[in-house]
């Protein structure tokens, strides 16, 4: 094991590096800029054994990395708000054709208006492209995400989008542990495509499909969806276990123990949101927090076990459900909760928007008007 | 030299019983491609009459192992796979002969939707060899209109017939100074199979377009196909050539109207076949269209004489 | 040529004949070759754009051949005609 201090950005690079990738394509958009630019100089100067492909825009990017992928290679792409909009149409393409791409996507707020700073709305757009989701915290649980998001890909055939707040983590230094190679190639076998181009014995994929098979082709990749919590869970185990590196399973939980209330929320903002924990907790508020590490498959029963019967739960949401109450994780946990009909109760706010700083004492004030205190 | 017809391999690609129309021309080419490929090749389509054609799965009417890909994809999808491939042979993770990655791609998915990818694989000069099947519509959706549809052409959004010029495809292509370029007819399916084989045994990024009437959308009787293929070539209307490095060669009816050894065919009887030009028949002002329709021939002739001459 | 069962997981589909169904049956007119005219040029055979003429026998395969009328019109020596079926 050795330690890095670099950038979000060149520590997904080097994530991708170690998890060993065939192929790369990716196209520039801030705050992503940097990890293409890193990859596509450690190709050339040798120090990844892999084919970077300089595409002419992200739609073609997700394109070419699933085409890559029916050759039975290890793929990887990374990119951020608009591009990742742009790769919509290909994201559903990908989970179609159940190929364990990887991507990191560097949360930056949509077009219109212009913005270059981070909110989530760009990857919970692709909510129901079926795809995978991670949210991370910090640069070690971006790089140990990555290697872990090619296991659970590979295992269950559907790629994996992770996430890292634009600037906040992308251009933010930090110690990264990276460790030894041969540690991750154990993690990281290699694995057989679903399906691959095979001269031997022709078979075409994903042609036109009658509505007697099309339904069950969806209804598996929901069902394997579901499945992947569970590898998830093993993957960050087995991980732990191989390097002693670990931020949650599914949920990252901080001061849950006794609490009755909880704050709820995911990426940079909750990592600052321990600091507010802390504080509030000196006032004297039951308080815990619950960093959602996984969006997709939601972990509605990993949540519901944390929470007893008359909690409190604060929905901080750094994007916009529009035209319903609420955020997004506001929505997704109300309806996670629905068939427990006890005290439970849930408060919203949206918050951070666009780029807003999130201090932790912004965000503790937040949560005590919230609760009324 | 030329291969001639009992030369041509006897692989078949495409099988028997599939989907497309009678006297469809994109699985005949198809049929020719596989023959020039062999079967260590690989394939992406987009969604087009060939795709339809393709039937439902878990049957594949084609016997190549064919990726289907989004509408504007195949220059990138095509790139993928070969850069993977190259990846892959070079670490070993495969063996053998790398096989020969093509594309099968209407006229709608290159000259259109698809043209953005399929430019920047070519500025890459990415080894793979593009080709379009030109029927100069979207067939597969009911027939509209397309940047290949020529004046006059009538289509579901164009009843009235097109107003405007189709675009150059073959010519924008080869302005990306690629290494092979060529067109094709099937009325012609030995040279069509001749320029297959050549782009097989090129690096780097082929393009071939080859004419495809399309008896359901150009309203037609099935068994002209070849015959129109044949007039399209004739009339000037389809010009066949084919580019190494950048050399432009004409090829055979092309060649002779190119050195003025033969007159062109009457353009009146290749738009007279087709149902998609029968405003023109009906049309007060005929004479002054067709008119119009030759100048342009002409003027393409003309303008190609001094782009080869380069 | 596989025959293989679909995956339920996986939309793949395996080459066949008749992917598109038994496409003899859409076949209004059928043509017929006349051996005696036949000079073997083997133009029907290259421009069948169904594949179902013998390349040896010129034999056509009459479950798939779906009439298009393509090699009728190319015969150089008129030996092969289009015919209604009676049945
Ligand atoms: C993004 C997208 N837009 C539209 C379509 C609908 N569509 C399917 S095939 C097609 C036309 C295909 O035309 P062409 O490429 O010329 O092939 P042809 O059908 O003529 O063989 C269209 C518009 C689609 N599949 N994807
Ligand atoms: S519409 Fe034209 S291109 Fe499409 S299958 Fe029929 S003949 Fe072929
Ligand atoms: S009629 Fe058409 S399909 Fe039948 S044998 Fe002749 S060319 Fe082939
Ligand atoms: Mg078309």
């Amino acid at each position: 094991m050795k330690t890095i201090l670099d950038t979000g950005c060149h520590i997904v690079a080097q994530a991708a590096k170690s998890a060993k990738v065939d192929f790369v394509s990716a196209y520039p958009i801030t705050p992503q800029t940097s990890v293409v630019e890193e990859i596509a100089s450690m190709v050339q100067r040798g120090e990844i054994d892999c084919r970077f492909l300089p595409v002419e825009g992200e739609h073609s990017a997700m394109a070419a990395c699933v085409a890559a992928a029916a050759t039975g290679a290890r793929t990887f792409t990374a990119t951020s708000s608009q591009g990742l909009l742009y790769m919509h149409e290909v994201l559903h393409m990908a989970s179609g054709c159940r190929f364990p791409i990887v991507m990191a996507n560097v949360n930056r707020g949509v077009f219109a208006p212009w913005t270059i700073w981070v909110d989530h709305q760009d990857s919970l757009s692709q909510r129901d492209t079926g795809w995978l989701q991670y949210y991370c915290a910090s640069l070690q649980e971006v790089f140990d995400t990555i290697i872990q998001a090619y296991k659970v890909a590979e295992q269950i055939k559907i790629p994996i989008m992770v996430n890292l707040d634009g600037f906040v983590l992308s251009h933010c230094v930090m110690a990264v542990q990276i460790p030894d190679q041969e540690i991750i190639d154990r993690f990281l076998p290699t694995v057989e495509p679903a399906w691959r181009f095979d001269p031997q014995n022709p078979t075409s994929y994903v042609s036109v499909t009658g509505p007697d098979l099309y339904e069950g082709f969806r209804t598996s990749l929901h069902q394997d969806q579901l499945k992947a919590l569970d590898l998830m869970v093993q993957a960050a185990r087995e991980y732990q276990e191989l390097t002693g590196l670990y931020h949650g399973d599914l949920l990252d939980l901080y001061r849950c123990d006794d609490a009755n209330t909880f704050v709820f929320a995911m990426g940079s903002m909750a990592e600052e949101l321990k600091l507010s924990v802390d504080i509030l907790r000196e006032e004297g508020i039951k308080i815990g927090l619950i960093r959602l590490r996984v969006f997709r498959p939601f972990p509605k029963e990993a949540i519901s076990k944390v929470l007893p019967e008359d909690a409190t739960v604060v929905v901080l949401d750094r994007n916009f459900a529009f035209g319903h109450e609420g955020g997004i994780l506001f929505s997704e946990l109300k309806d996670a909760l629905f068939t427990r009909r006890d005290n439970v109760r849930l408060l919203n706010q949206i918050m951070g928007i666009g780029g807003i700083d999130l201090t932790y004492q912004y965000m503790a004030e937040q949560v005590k008007n919230l609760l009324g205190l | 030299m030329a291969t001639s017809i009992k030369d041509l391999p006897r692989d078949e690609v495409v099988m028997k019983g599939h989907g497309a129309c009678a006297g469809c021309p994109s699985t005949l080419a198809l049929r020719i491609a596989g023959k020039a490929f062999g079967p260590n090749a690989v394939c992406v389509m987009t969604p087009s009459c060939t795709v339809a054609s393709l039937g439902l799965i878990p049957k594949a009417a084609y016997d190549y192992p064919i990726l289907n890909v989004c509408f504007a994809t195949a220059g990138s999808s095509a790139s993928g796979i070969v850069y993977a491939y190259e990846s892959l042979y070079k670490k070993g993770k495969l063996t053998g002969e790398m096989p020969t990655v093509f594309t099968w791609i209407g006229d709608g998915g290159t000259y259109d939707i698809g043209l953005q990818a399929i430019s920047a694989a070519a500025e890459r000069n990415d080894n793979y060899i593009f080709i379009c099947y030109n029927n100069e519509a979207y067939s597969n959706t009911g027939v509209q209109r397309s940047g290949a549809t020529p004046k006059f052409a009538a289509t579901t959004t164009t009843p009235q017939g097109k107003m405007e010029d189709k675009k150059n495809m073959p010519l924008l292509m080869l302005d990306h100074q690629i290494p092979y370029l060529a067109t094709a007819s099937l009325a012609y399916p030995t040279d069509f199979y001749d320029k297959l084989v050549k782009a097989k045994n090129t690096r780097g990024f082929k393009y071939i377009e080859v004419f495809a009437p399309c008896c359901t959308g150009w309203k037609f009787p099935s068994s002209d196909m070849i015959r129109i293929s044949r007039m399209a070539v004739t009339s000037g209307a389809w010009l066949l050539y084919e580019a190494e490095n950048g050399k432009i060669k004409f090829n055979g009816p092309t060649a002779k109207i190119m050195e003025g050894k033969v007159e062109l065919s009457p353009l009146e009887d290749y738009f007279s076949c087709q149902g998609r030009f029968a405003s023109i028949n009906r049309a007060a002002n005929k004479e002054e269209i067709i008119a119009e329709a030759k100048n342009k021939i002409l003027a393409d002739i003309e303008f190609m004489k001094k782009r080869a001459a380069f | 040529m596989a025959n293989k069962i679909y995956d339920e997981k996986y939309p793949v589909s395996y080459p066949m004949h008749g992917a598109g169904g038994k496409t003899g049956d859409w076949r209004l007119l059928t043509p017929r070759i006349d051996r005696e005219k036949c000079s073997k040029c083997m133009l029907c055979w290259v421009y069948c754009p169904d594949a179902v003429i013998d390349r040896e026998t010129l034999e056509i395969d009459y479950e798939y051949c779906k009439g298009c009328g393509i090699c009728a019109r190319e015969c150089p020596r008129k030996a092969i005609v289009m015919i209604r079926e009676e049945e």
